[in-house]
C-alpha cells in the first residue's frame, strides 16, 4: 500500500495561478505561480518583507481580516477557486487550518481549548477521545493529561504552540499552514514541534513559513523561495515574487537562481 | 566648584520643595469635599436609620412628628434603575460590539462615536425633559403619564453612553491573535464574539455597567419631569405604569420641607443613597481588580 501510494503522483491539494496581493494600492506580492502537493511539508522561505506570510495568509481566507488587503489572480483548493465570490471563507477555514507565530490559545482550559473548534464545525462523536487523539498527535499528552482542567496559559510557550497544534489537527483540516510557529520558541521547544510535524505529515498536508533555513531543511519537501526587488508600487517600495520553487534538497543543493544560493548561504536576509 | 552634597538654601531646591507642597496641598483640598460630604451625611443621616425606615410608607408632610419610612421610594430606585439597565444594556453592549468587531472605522461608525461623546455630555435634566415631551405629555404608553417606565427609560440614555464606550473600549483591548485563533479553527464572526471575545472582555464590560448603574441610580432631575413621587407601597406590576417614588426625588421633596421630620428623613435617605452608591462603586473596583489579576495569568 504505502508503496503504491509512493509510486503514484502526487495530487496537488492548491495551487497559486498568478496570484498578487495588494495592501491598498501597494502590492506586496506579484504574480506567484505555485503548486503545492498533498502529503507534502512545503517550506516557504525568504527576507523579510518578501510577502511569504501574506501569501500563506491568502491561502485559507485570513487576509480578509486585514483592512485594505485584496488579492487578484486564482487559488484553486481541490479544483475551486477560494476567492470566488459564492466561496463562505467560515468553511475554507474549516478544511485549511493555521497555526500562528505567537502561540494564542483561548483563555480557557486545555481540554476546550481543543473542544471549542471541533464543537463549533458540529463534532457528535466522543469528544474525551478526540481531544486525547489530537493532544497525542501534537505530542502533548504526556505532559498535560492530568491537568486538562487547566487553562491553556499555564503551559510553557512551547507547549502551548503544540496545544494551538492540537487544536488545529482536532477539526480535521487537509492543508495545516503553520506561520513561523517556532520563532517564539526555545531549541529544545522548535525540536519538539518539528517531530510532531513529521508525525503530522502522514496524514495532513503542511505549508510552513520560516525564517530559520536549517529548519526548512530538516522538515521540508519542498521549498519556495521568494525574493523582493525594488518597485516603485510596492509595500514599502518594494515587491515579492517567487524565485525558485523546487525540492528541498535541490534548493539547497544545485540552486537554479544566482539569489537563492546567496540568501541560503547567508549574503543577505 | 560646587559641593556634591545637598544644599537646602539653593534656590532650585526651595523651589523644588515649595512646588511639592503645593501639589500636596491642592491634593488635599480636593478630597476634603468628599471626607466632610460623606461625614456629614454619614452623621446626620446615619443617626435616623431605624428598621421601621426601610418597611414603612412616608407620611404626607405636616401630619405629625412621625414622617414614616423611605420603603417606596427604596424599591422605586430599585425598579427605576432595574427598567434603565433592562434597556440600556444589551443596546449598549450590541453597539459597543458593532464599534470595535463590525466597523471599519468608516464614516458610519466615526459619527455614531462622537453621537455618544456627544450624548455623555447632555445634562441629566435635558434627558428627562426628552423623555417628557416624548412618552409622559403624549401618554404613549397605555395611557399613562408619569411612570416608573418612563423614569427608567429617562435614566437608561443617561446610561447608555456608558455601557457603549466601556463596552467598545474593552473589547478593543482583547488580542487580535485571540480572533484570529477562533477564525482560524472554523469560527464564524458571531461565534467569536460570542464565545471567545466577549468572555474575555466580559470583566471589564461588567466594570462599565455597574458604573453606569451608579451614576442612573442617583440622578434626579430626569426622574421629577417622567417618575415624579409617590407615598404609597409599589403593590404590583401594573404600579409601573404610574408615578413612582424613588430616593432622590424623595430626598429633593422632603429637604425643602420646613417640617423638621420630613428634613430627618431626607437625611436618611441620602445616607442610604451615598452608601448604596459607594458600595456600587467599590464593587466596580473589585471587578476591575480581580480583571487585572486574572489578565496576569
Amino acid at each position: 500500500m504505502i508503496k503504491n501510494n509512493k509510486k503514484a503522483q502526487k495530487n496537488n491539494i492548491l495551487s497559486l495561478e498568478n496570484v498578487s496581493i495588494s495592501y491598498g494600492k501597494n502590492e506586496a506580492v506579484k504574480n506567484v505561480f505555485c503548486n503545492f502537493k498533498q502529503g507534502d511539508i512545503t517550506s516557504l522561505i525568504g527576507p523579510s518583507g518578501c510577502g511569504k506570510s501574506t501569501v500563506l495568509r491568502s491561502l485559507n481566507r485570513m487576509n480578509d481580516l486585514i483592512p485594505n488587503c485584496s488579492l487578484k489572480g486564482t487559488v484553486l483548493f481541490d479544483g475551486t477557486n477560494i476567492y470566488d465570490k459564492r466561496i463562505d471563507p467560515v468553511e475554507v477555514r474549516r478544511r485549511i487550518g493555521m497555526v500562528f507565530q505567537q502561540p494564542n490559545p483561548f483563555p480557557k482550559s486545555i481540554y476546550e481549548n481543543i473542544a471549542f473548534g471541533a464543537r463549533i464545525n458540529g463534532f457528535t462523536g466522543d469528544m474525551d477521545e478526540l481531544v486525547e487523539s489530537s493532544l497525542k498527535k501534537a505530542a502533548l499528552w504526556d505532559e498535560c493529561k492530568d491537568k486538562l482542567d487547566q487553562s491553556g496559559y499555564s503551559l510553557s510557550g512551547g507547549q502551548q504552540q503544540r496545544l494551538c497544534i492540537a487544536r488545529t489537527i482536532a477539526i480535521e483540516p487537509e492543508i495545516i499552514l503553520m506561520d513561523e510557529p517556532c520563532s517564539a520558541l526555545d531549541p529544545i521547544s522548535t525540536l519538539k514541534i518539528e517531530e510532531t510535524m513529521h508525525e503530522l505529515k502522514k496524514n495532513y498536508t503542511i505549508i510552513i513559513v520560516t525564517h530559520n533555513m536549517q529548519q526548512a531543511l530538516r522538515v521540508s519537501d519542498m521549498t519556495a523561495f521568494f525574493n523582493a526587488i525594488a518597485f516603485d508600487d510596492g509595500f514599502d517600495g518594494k515587491v515579492g515574487y517567487l524565485a525558485e520553487f523546487n525540492t528541498t534538497k535541490k534548493i539547497f543543493n544545485s540552486p537554479k537562481e544566482k539569489t537563492t544560493q546567496e540568501y541560503i548561504s547567508g549574503k543577505f536576509g | 566648584m560646587n559641593s556634591l552634597y545637598y544644599q537646602k538654601r539653593l534656590s532650585r531646591n526651595i523651589g523644588d520643595k515649595f512646588f511639592t507642597s503645593l501639589s500636596v496641598i491642592c491634593a488635599l483640598i480636593a478630597i476634603l469635599p468628599l471626607i466632610f460630604l460623606v461625614t456629614y451625611i454619614l452623621y446626620k443621616g446615619g443617626s435616623q436609620i431605624t428598621p421601621e425606615l426601610f418597611t414603612l410608607e412616608p407620611n404626607p408632610p405636616g401630619d405629625d412628628l412621625d414622617a414614616g419610612g423611605i420603603n417606596p421610594a427604596l424599591i422605586g430606585t430599585l425598579i427605576i434603575t432595574t427598567i434603565a439597565s433592562i434597556i440600556a444594556i444589551p443596546v449598549g453592549v450590541g453597539g459597543g460590539i458593532y464599534l470595535a468587531e463590525y466597523s471599519k472605522g468608516g464614516a458610519f461608525s466615526r459619527f455614531i462615536r462622537f453621537g455618544i461623546n456627544i450624548l455623555a455630555g447632555v445634562p441629566s435634566i435635558i434627558a428627562g425633559v426628552f423623555i417628557y415631551a416624548l412618552i409622559v405629555s403624549t401618554k404613549i404608553l397605555f395611557g399613562s403619564m408619569y411612570s416608573g417606565l418612563a423614569g427608567g427609560m429617562a435614566l437608561s440614555i443617561l446610561m447608555l453612553p456608558t455601557v457603549i464606550k466601556t463596552t467598545d473600549e474593552g473589547l478593543k483591548l482583547v488580542p487580535n491573535e485571540l480572533r484570529y485563533a477562533s477564525l482560524g479553527v472554523g469560527a464564524s464572526m458571531y461565534t467569536t464574539i460570542l464565545k471567545v471575545t466577549l468572555p474575555s472582555a466580559f470583566r471589564s464590560i461588567g466594570t462599565g455597567v455597574v458604573l453606569g448603574i451608579a451614576r442612573a441610580a442617583g440622578e434626579t432631575a430626569p426622574l421629577i419631569f417622567t417618575a415624579l413621587f409617590s407615598y404609597y407601597y409599589i403593590t404590583g406590576f401594573e404600579d409601573l405604569f404610574y408615578e413612582m417614588g424613588s430616593l432622590a426625588v424623595l430626598i429633593y421633596n422632603f429637604a425643602l420641607e420646613p417640617y423638621d421630620a420630613q428634613n430627618k428623613l431626607a437625611w436618611a435617605a441620602s445616607f442610604i443613597l451615598v452608601l448604596s452608591i459607594l458600595s456600587v462603586n467599590i464593587f466596580s473596583r473589585i471587578l476591575a481588580a480581580f480583571n487585572e489579576k486574572t489578565k496576569r495569568l
